[in-house]
């Protein structure tokens, strides 16, 4: 699965994508997130506050209850700033 | 007869007057035409630019999405939804929207709910460059934005 990453999400976990194989255990969103941040300091740094992070699922915003079965991409970014 | 929404993602600028003309355009059934423009600011002159990071891909179907709900709402003839990416300097074009409908209320109102929409649901990330040669932080998502769209449910 593909998880790309966003403005100081992107900068904190010091890429801006990768490709990683998940756990099985590893359901929603709320899982990956969980998941994400014990992977080391950065992601620590990244994911502090996980209920802060938006997720889309195949470049469509998600909920963090939703399941990631089947999902392709994975985007991970702060509160979006456009407009 | 189904609208469908002009929507560009682009790091150039863009030409107001042509892309409010273009809505109306060989026809003469449109009555109403709003625009609105976002610009950058510079801040009491502390800004020296922002820069604007987007998610390509998701960022075009983000607005779609957000375009077709409009559509869906309000009687319009024609919506347009440019919105760049890339450093943008004070004074710079940051965003237009382009509604276009028979009557005036339509158009005010669906071109105030793409702005709601767009601020706190299109993939985009504001970074300051300040004026001093310092790197800026990322520009925070407001409350307020996202209380904004309460009152379009």
């Amino acid at each position: 699965m593909k998880l790309i990453y966003f403005a100081w999400v992107r900068e904190r976990i010091g890429r801006a994508e990768e490709e990683i194989d998940l756990p099985a255990d590893v359901r929603t969103v709320r899982d990956l997130l969980v998941w994400l941040k014990g992977r080391g300091p950065e992601y620590e740094a990244a994911l502090q506050y996980p209920e802060a992070i938006r997720v889309a699922i195949n470049q469509e915003h998600a909920g963090h209850k939703e399941s990631i079965a089947g999902a392709r991409e994975i985007g991970l970014f702060p509160p979006m700033t456009g407009g | 007869m189904a609208v469908e929404p002009v929507i560009r993602v682009q790091r150039e600028d863009f030409d107001i007057g042509a892309e409010i003309a273009a809505v109306s355009r060989g026809r003469t059934d449109v009555g109403a035409v709003v625009s609105f423009t976002g610009l950058c600011r510079d801040e009491g002159g502390a800004l020296a630019a922002l820069e604007l990071e987007h998610y390509p891909g998701m960022a075009e179907a983000e607005i779609a999405r957000i375009a077709r709900q409009a559509v869906d709402r309000w009687p319009l003839q024609a919506v347009t939804v440019i919105h760049r990416y890339g450093r943008i300097e004070p004074g710079a074009n940051i965003v237009l929207v382009v509604t276009a409908s028979p009557h005036r209320q339509a158009a005010f109102e669906a071109a105030s709910f793409l702005m709601d929409f767009l601020k706190s649901n299109a993939p985009f990330w504001k970074k300051e460059r300040r004026a001093d040669g310092s790197e800026g932080d990322w520009v925070e998502a407001k409350e307020s934005d996202l209380e904004a769209l309460g009152r379009w449910h």
